[in-house]
């Protein structure tokens, strides 16, 4: 057989530098739009929440604000809203809510209180039972949006169950003990959690609610289950 | 050390250490697998002693570990073979593999005895990273990068020293993307959008191009040895396949950012560029089935023996081929669109493709080569499948695939009901994990992995007595 190439689309050189060109054009223009969304996620301050400036991740000093998770009427999904909305769903950063007691935890402090919660999710392993903005393990509930699960609020199951005033006063419970407040036949274990680790993993589940997911998950706590599901445990 | 082994070259021996460690840890893999799939139907099983979280750690961990243990095996054992020459600097080689082998042991009696630690950086850098996947602490991590640099080194060196075929030229760009893309991983950040966005630049890439690439240059080298397949052929398959791998892969990332904080235009180039990822692997599996039937038509017309010369290799390299175009495409696919992924994301039904997706895609190909190198210890002209190859893989398979279908259902009922239906909270949750659809496929899950390992102890048993039987081998 003649080993002449009779088109260049059997010739072996012509496709390697198809792979490389295709290759390199694909990683150039992965690493410019990495360098777009560098700025775009870059965590906000206290600054951002004075001028009013909406950041897809805000500053740590939400925690002092007060956070829902509602229709935005120009973006057709949900946000985050902090600290009250305009009616469309768009935060006015001014209405505040008491964190453990305190509505004026400076940008110093809040960030300890995040860097201690985010420290605390990996150092616990949370990741391996949970699912934090939808990736993990599915053996727990998503916690992406857990600040706003209704359960945890006002009347909720949850909050009743550890006998708490405060949405955060439950949680923080809830994480030292899990093994006291079960809820279903699997229940969380207990981690070793101080009181000090929950508070700052508290302030971590806050903040986290208040990051844009672009609209995940989709009509978070609309439906009130017991409702629905009146017969269900 | 391995007996009366007959490798020609000692680049293949150290090949065969880091197979059997492979195996090892794949059968590590499953028992863990087997306990985490137990409690999702007995929740006190093993509770706060070796919590869902641990079982959930190890079986993945083992996973990725056993597969690049295998992939690394892989390039030292064909190595020799397509430079023509012993591999460069085999004694550090060796070295290496202790090393490696002695900090994954380390690594795993960590995750099983101490588990977690309080929060602090030192639980970081000793205990557990605590990133699904990426949990190995920051000092294994250093570790690994060293190894892994002397490995390509290693590679590298012997490459430029002896011959350079298009594989060759495949993989050593392949390894320098995969060891470099590792370092994505190895900081911390208190921002979670911040540290996921990172933290997809290794999974992804990893395993939805540069594996994929590996696999692609392992089965083209396969081609070869198992059909006699003309070189010229596979590598401009290969090439081909890289562009359109790296094409739709590298940029398909954009699919794992729809929801952790990253911007909208995310949608729309991860929407498009990981719905083409299902192209390549079509090609893949068209190319291995064609090639096969070429190679066996052209001998049948010249009156050879049309029988290939490692059975259980060529058929594990067909189901690498539909299995990794099923797990991996199909499977991905069903769930990559934005539309449909705001709803199915974080449930079962991304178990159910990661499990298919790992198993069609990758377990497939790695056992095959494991046959080779049975073929290459012994120095068999031909190796026939028996009896236990054929249970592993239909066992294996079988298994798999069962368990993904439960894994689907429950996915599904998760969506309509948790997600849908209910709108994602704690409750919705618990009420979704306690419906029949999901209780039952959870059942069926447990007993396909029960299946699994069955065929995962054929898989054993073929492997350490398939050169022992003359009627095997000819």
């Amino acid at each position: 057989m003649s080993k002449k190439n009779i088109s260049v689309w059997t010739d072996n050189r012509f496709w390697q530098r198809s792979a490389a060109w295709v290759t390199g054009f694909s990683a150039i223009l992965l690493i410019w739009l990495t360098f777009d969304t560098m700025g775009q996620i870059a965590m906000g301050n206290q600054k951002d929440i004075d001028a009013h400036t909406v950041k897809r991740v805000p500053s740590s000093t939400v925690i002092n604000y007060k956070v829902e998770y509602k229709m935005n009427a120009r973006r057709g999904h949900e946000v985050p809203v902090i600290g009250g909305d305009d009616g469309k769903g768009n935060s006015l950063f001014t209405q505040k809510q008491k964190f453990f007691g305190r509505d004026d935890y400076s940008q110093k402090e809040a960030d300890a209180l995040l860097h201690l919660g985010k420290l605390g999710t990996q150092a616990k392993n949370c990741m391996d039972c949970h699912t934090l903005l939808g990736n993990g393990a599915y053996y727990a509930p998503d916690l992406t949006k857990a600040w706003l699960d209704p359960a945890w609020g006002k009347n909720g199951a949850l909050q009743a169950m550890t006998r708490k005033n405060t949405k955060e006063e439950a949680m923080a419970e809830f994480l030292q003990h899990p093994g006291r407040y079960q809820t279903h036949a699997r229940k969380m274990p207990n981690l070793n959690i101080t009181a000090k680790e929950a508070k700052g993993i508290v302030a971590f589940l806050k903040h986290m609610a208040t990051i844009d997911t672009n609209g995940f998950p989709r009509g978070f706590g609309k439906i009130k289950e017991e409702t629905v599901y009146a017969r269900s445990k | 050390m391995q007996g009366q082994s007959s490798y020609k070259y000692e680049s293949q021996k150290l090949a065969s250490w880091y197979f059997t460690v492979a195996v090892i840890l794949f059968g590590a893999q499953l028992l863990l697998g087997l306990v985490a799939a137990a409690q999702f139907i007995y929740p006190s099983f093993l509770y706060d002693i070796l919590d869902f979280s641990v079982a959930r750690m190890i079986h993945i961990n083992a996973l990725v570990v056993w597969m690049v243990y295998a992939m690394i095996g892989s390039v030292y054992y064909l190595l020799p073979e397509e430079t023509g020459i012993e591999t460069v600097g085999i004694g550090i080689a060796k070295l290496l593999f202790w090393i490696l082998t002695i900090a994954v042991t380390i690594v795993v009696l960590v995750f099983l005895f101490i588990q977690i630690g309080p929060a602090k950086m030192s639980s970081i850098w000793l205990i557990n990273e605590g990133r699904e996947y990426l949990e190995a602490p920051r000092w294994a991590d250093i570790g690994i990068v060293i190894v892994v640099v002397g490995f390509v080194a290693n590679t590298f060196l012997t490459a430029m020293k002896g011959k350079r075929t298009g594989i060759m030229t495949v993989i050593l760009s392949d390894m320098i993307a995969l060891a470099g893309l590792y370092l994505a991983g190895m900081f911390y950040t208190d921002s979670i959008t911040m540290d996921q966005y990172w933290w997809w630049w290794v999974i992804h890439l990893w395993v939805e191009a540069t594996w994929e690439v590996m696999v692609g240059a392992l089965a083209a080298y396969a081609l070869i040895r198992v059909v006699d397949a003309k070189r010229e052929i596979v590598e401009m398959w290969l090439w081909i396949e890289v562009a359109m791998l790296f094409g739709s892969g590298i940029l398909g990332l954009g699919h794992h950012y729809f929801w952790i904080g990253t911007p909208e235009y995310w949608w729309e180039i991860g929407a498009l560029f990981s719905s083409l990822e299902p192209l390549p692997l079509i090609g893949m599996f068209v190319h291995v089935l064609y090639d096969w039937g070429k190679e066996k038509g052209i001998k049948e017309n010249t009156g050879q023996d049309t029988t290939s010369n490692n059975t259980p290799a060529l058929i594990w390299l067909i189901i690498n081929g539909f299995g990794n175009f099923l797990g991996a495409g199909v499977w991905g696919f069903f769930h990559t669109l934005p539309q449909v992924n705001i709803y199915t994301h974080g449930t079962q039904f991304t178990a159910a493709h990661g499990h298919l997706a790992f198993f069609g895609a990758y377990a497939t190909i790695l056992v095959g080569m494991f046959y080779m190198a049975i073929q290459g210890k012994y120095g068999i002209k031909k190796l026939r499948a028996t009896f236990a190859t054929k249970m592993s893989i239909i066992l294996l398979s079988l298994g798999m695939l069962g368990m993904t279908v439960a894994l689907t259902i429950a996915g599904y009922e998760q969506v309509l009901i948790e997600r849908g239906q209910l709108g994602a909270t704690w409750n919705a949750y618990f009420i979704a994990q306690n419906q029949a659809w999901m209780v039952q496929a959870m059942d069926w899950r447990l007993i396909m992995g029960v299946v699994m390992t069955v065929g995962f102890l054929y898989l054993v048993k073929d492997l350490l007595t398939i050169s022992k039987n003359p009627k095997n081998v000819y």
